[in-house]
């Protein structure tokens, strides 16, 4: 046993550097937002022990052995959470060669599973730790170019978590989440219509109901041919069962309301994605439980199915008592979900619940808050250290931690940017 | 008698040159009907002011009057007449400028019957004008509006490598897109480099240009063409021999960009491409203003500067194609300290309310790179810096005396997320008002759409 673990970590030395040692790390001074019932602890420490928090407090012992890092007069947060990503699944959205976010055909829809494609040394993954994106849940996309003619399920496939440290471990949680669009989008899929992706989906349901409930009869082909495969009506059953999240996308009042009715008929757990007209139906979703991941900077009728948009969505929902968490659709650029925060407190959020929004409300809509979200002993060691106000647009991670481990401050862009400062140098930028 | 009309059609060929030798002509077409609206004098008060020119005023005052500022500094009598508005721990700007919209002719809602950007027909369309797609009851004015923005620019897309006349506007609500037309401004020309025409045609449409070297094929022959267009034109109006050329209207826009009264902005990301347009352009002897999107100007932000081409950019944008891969933080403050001309644009309907947050996100990843940019320098980056691309900074772009009273009062530092538009003016009259309804304008399009939503 000792030697096997031994092992384990001379393997990982050798990956990364992050992972030489098991690390205690003392994050010392700094005003600690711990986004739990402890609130705001002034001039903390933060004591990160073998990848989990191990104490926060003003009053927490340091061993001696510990890496100390300096944060006073700084802040620090739990690491930031993207709670719908591409990142590891799309490298440059336009290079057809890197996009893995989604099949071009139809065959497979809620087996489909993007953890099976994941590329954990994506170059999108240490520009955005750097600046305090510490989780994301990599969520697939619908299926794109259908021919002429061609239709496809609105259940687009299963998402997974991962942590952004690098590492062999980067994969947190599978199957997390099945995913669905009930939206414009789900409507063209479907040949044109809401109505045909209702249909497809309430069939969908309804097959994998029925293969639940006569799985001899069906291994006997005894049952009715069902408009799924054998892989996607295994991939439902955890919906089926409310253990797995189904995640609609839905912008339009209208569209909402009839993923509600699904989910009361089926008894499915649902999480509302887009939401851009979320508000107007705030109280049926405080009342059914359901969250919304959304884009707080959506106020613009871009399509038709956002005319209702408008910059107080959060704070609406918020005040309802509807768990919110932010997701700006761009996650080449995650590291501005913290921006997206702020301006939804500039439009009426309060400022602790925009900073739960993408923190502790990602963990919470996927069932991972016992590990994650927080800064409380037991968790999952991911602390950023911000140079300020972390929702501001002038301030940065001066540190990140994640699953206990120093992440070191470069990136591609980084990289980039060294061999550019000084273009008076006498030798090409090649050489730098 | 033959002779008057070929003069109105020469005329209509030089816009500007037209109007200053032939005032009496009425060859100018689609002209401005823009009016400011009524304002009052008005003196704005204790506020800390961004002037736009690379000042800062800690406690300091705005007076305007007729639509013109009349004096801006720590102590400015208040006009005749006017009104005093107390702005401490307020903040003043130069009304903000996006050098880079598609509102209008991208509308919101984005559909097929709005969609009026791209003329993707033929890779070169000199001949269409921005301004003919513009529909002034896009949302996103108004947005736009409420984020500070007082006048932009709308560009035809990229998927041309010529693709038209642009149109600068002032950020109004008005019926005709006629009645936003800046007065005096120049027009643009949009053009583009790189991935986009040659996907468009070479890989959608199977017709040149397939490659960037077709690309610069194409811009080539359409200059040789203007060339040859301005050159009988001139020709015959110098009284040589034979007929004036048959007026062609995408010869006309390349002959003003080969005269210098139409601005050339150009769509392009990488910095070798960006190397390659400016020795195209010097075959043709026109000048670039802007490279707009620049993702990778701070590799040749010498260059840049040498030529006294201004670089648009976002803050952060990157990855979306292959030729936005090399994005870095610090571009745009690159860009200032080689001496460059920076500019942040927004290509966005979104981006543009908060054009204030971009400046702020670059001015601060240079300062934590130890390129220290301060907010009255970073100011510029979305005033008087595209003024001067769009060729209008005699007129607009700073708080300076003489100058049109655009202006925007925010609710604290505007490099805040929090900062919040309180009041904007134009030439002198309240067009938003954050407090009061009566002063925020809504488009046609936004009447009555939801029943329930709030207004």
């Amino acid at each position: 046993m000792r030697y096997r673990t031994a092992l384990w970590l001379y393997v990982l030395a050798a990956l990364a550097p992050m992972y030489a040692a098991a690390e205690t790390i003392a994050i010392v001074g700094g005003n600690v937002y711990t986004v739990a019932t402890h609130g705001l602890v002034e001039g903390a420490t933060v004591l990160v022990r073998d990848g989990k928090v191990a104490a926060v407090g003003s009053d927490v012992e340091i061993p001696p052995d510990a890496t100390r890092i300096d944060a006073h007069g700084k802040v620090v947060t739990p690491g930031l959470f993207d709670p719908l990503s591409y990142i590891g699944i799309v490298e440059i959205s336009l290079v057809e060669e890197t996009f893995d976010a989604s099949p071009s055909g139809v065959r497979y829809n809620a087996a489909f599973d993007v953890a099976d494609a994941i590329n954990p040394r994506s170059t999108l993954i240490p520009i955005n730790r750097i600046e305090g994106v510490t989780r994301v849940l990599v969520a697939p996309q619908p299926p794109q170019a259908l021919q002429p003619g061609q239709t496809a399920s609105p259940i687009v496939g299963l998402g997974a978590v991962m942590h952004l440290g690098g590492g062999d471990d980067y994969l947190v949680a599978r199957d997390v989440a099945l995913f669905a669009v009930l939206d414009e989008a789900g409507a063209a899929l479907a040949g044109g219509s809401r109505a045909g992706a209702m249909l497809s989906l309430e069939e969908a349901l309804q097959d994998a109901e029925d293969y639940r409930d006569h799985r001899a009869a069906f291994e006997q082909r005894a049952r009715r041919d069902y408009s799924l495969g054998r892989l996607d009506l295994d991939a439902l059953q955890p919906v089926l069962a409310a253990k797995t999240p189904l995640v609609i996308h839905a912008d339009r009042a209208s569209d909402i309301e009839a993923a509600l009715r699904v989910a009361a008929r089926h008894g499915l757990r649902i999480v509302i994605s887009g939401g851009t007209e979320a508000w107007m139906v705030a109280e049926q979703l405080a009342k059914a439980q359901v969250p919304v991941i959304l884009d707080p900077l959506q106020d613009l009728p871009e399509r038709f199915e956002q005319l209702g948009a408008t910059l107080e969505n959060a704070a609406r929902l918020n005040a309802a008592g509807v768990t919110i968490a932010f997701s700006i659709g761009d996650s080449h650029n995650a590291r501005n979900l913290k921006q997206s925060a702020g301006n939804a407190v500039a439009y009426g959020l309060p400022w602790p619940a925009a900073l739960a929004a993408i923190t502790l409300n990602p963990a919470r809509i996927f069932g991972l808050d016992s590990r994650l979200g927080t800064l409380e002993p037991g968790k999952d060691a991911d602390v950023v250290v911000w140079s300020g106000d972390p929702l501001e647009v002038t301030t940065f991670a001066d540190q990140v931690v994640i699953n206990g481990h120093i992440v070191p401050m470069v990136s591609r862009q980084t990289l980039l940017r060294d061999r550019y400062l000084d273009l008076k140098r006498p030798s090409p930028p090649a050489y730098h | 008698m033959r002779k008057s009309t070929a003069a109105i059609v020469a005329c209509a060929s030089v816009l500007v040159a037209c109007a200053r030798h032939e005032e009496a002509t009425k060859a100018v077409a689609f002209p401005s009907t823009y009016q400011a609206m009524p304002g009052q004098p008005t003196l704005v008060a204790n506020a800390t002011i961004l002037t736009g020119t690379g000042e800062r005023i800690a406690q300091g005052a705005v007076a305007f009057k007729d639509g013109r500022i009349i004096a801006v500094g720590e102590n400015v009598a208040a006009p005749a007449g006017s009104q005093t508005i107390d702005a401490a721990g307020k903040w003043v700007t130069p009304g903000l400028i996006d050098v880079h919209s598609h509102l209008g002719v991208y509308a919101s809602p984005g559909v097929a019957a709005s969609s009026d950007g791209n003329e993707a027909t033929a890779p070169v369309t000199a001949e269409v004008w921005a301004e003919h797609s513009v529909w002034p009851q896009d949302p996103g004015f108004g947005a736009a509006l409420a984020g500070g923005i007082t006048t932009l620019q709308i560009l035809p897309g990229s998927a041309n490598l010529i693709g038209g006349r642009s149109v600068t506007l002032k950020n109004v609500p008005a019926r005709t897109v006629q009645a936003m037309k800046f007065p005096g401004a120049p027009y643009g020309l949009k053009m583009a480099c790189g991935e986009n025409p040659k996907r468009v045609y070479g890989e959608e449409k199977l017709v040149a240009p397939s490659t960037r070297m077709g690309n610069v094929a194409g811009y080539r022959k359409a200059f040789i063409q203007a060339a040859d267009y301005k050159k009988k034109l001139e020709n015959y109006e110098q009284g040589g021999e034979g007929d004036a050329p048959v007026r062609d209207l995408g010869l006309e826009t390349l002959a003003g960009v080969l005269s210098g009264d139409i601005l050339v902005h150009m769509h392009c990301y990488r910095a070798d491409e960006m190397a390659q347009m400016l020795d195209m352009a010097d075959e043709f002897q026109f000048k670039i203003v802007a490279f707009h999107h620049a993702v990778e100007a701070y590799k040749i932000a010498d260059l840049l500067a040498a030529h006294g081409t201004c670089a648009a950019m976002w803050a952060d944008w990157w990855g979306f194609k292959l030729e936005a891969f090399d994005a870095v933080r610090e571009n745009i403050a690159l860009v200032e300290k080689a001496g460059g001309c920076a500019i942040v644009h927004s290509d966005s309907q979104n981006g543009i309310q908060r054009l204030n947050q971009e400046a702020a996100k670059a001015m601060a990843a240079g300062n934590r790179s130890g390129i220290p940019i301060t907010r009255e320098q970073a100011i510029r980056w979305l005033t008087l810096n595209p003024a001067k691309a769009l060729g209008i900074d005699k007129q607009t772009g700073s708080l300076e005396a003489g100058k049109m009273a655009d202006i925007v009062i925010w609710d604290r530092d505007p490099f805040s997320v929090y900062a919040r538009v309180d009041q904007v003016y134009i030439d002198g009259a309240l067009v938003y008002d954050r407090s009061d309804p009566t002063h925020q304008p809504r488009s046609d399009f936004l009447l009555g759409l939801t029943e329930g939503a709030q207004p």
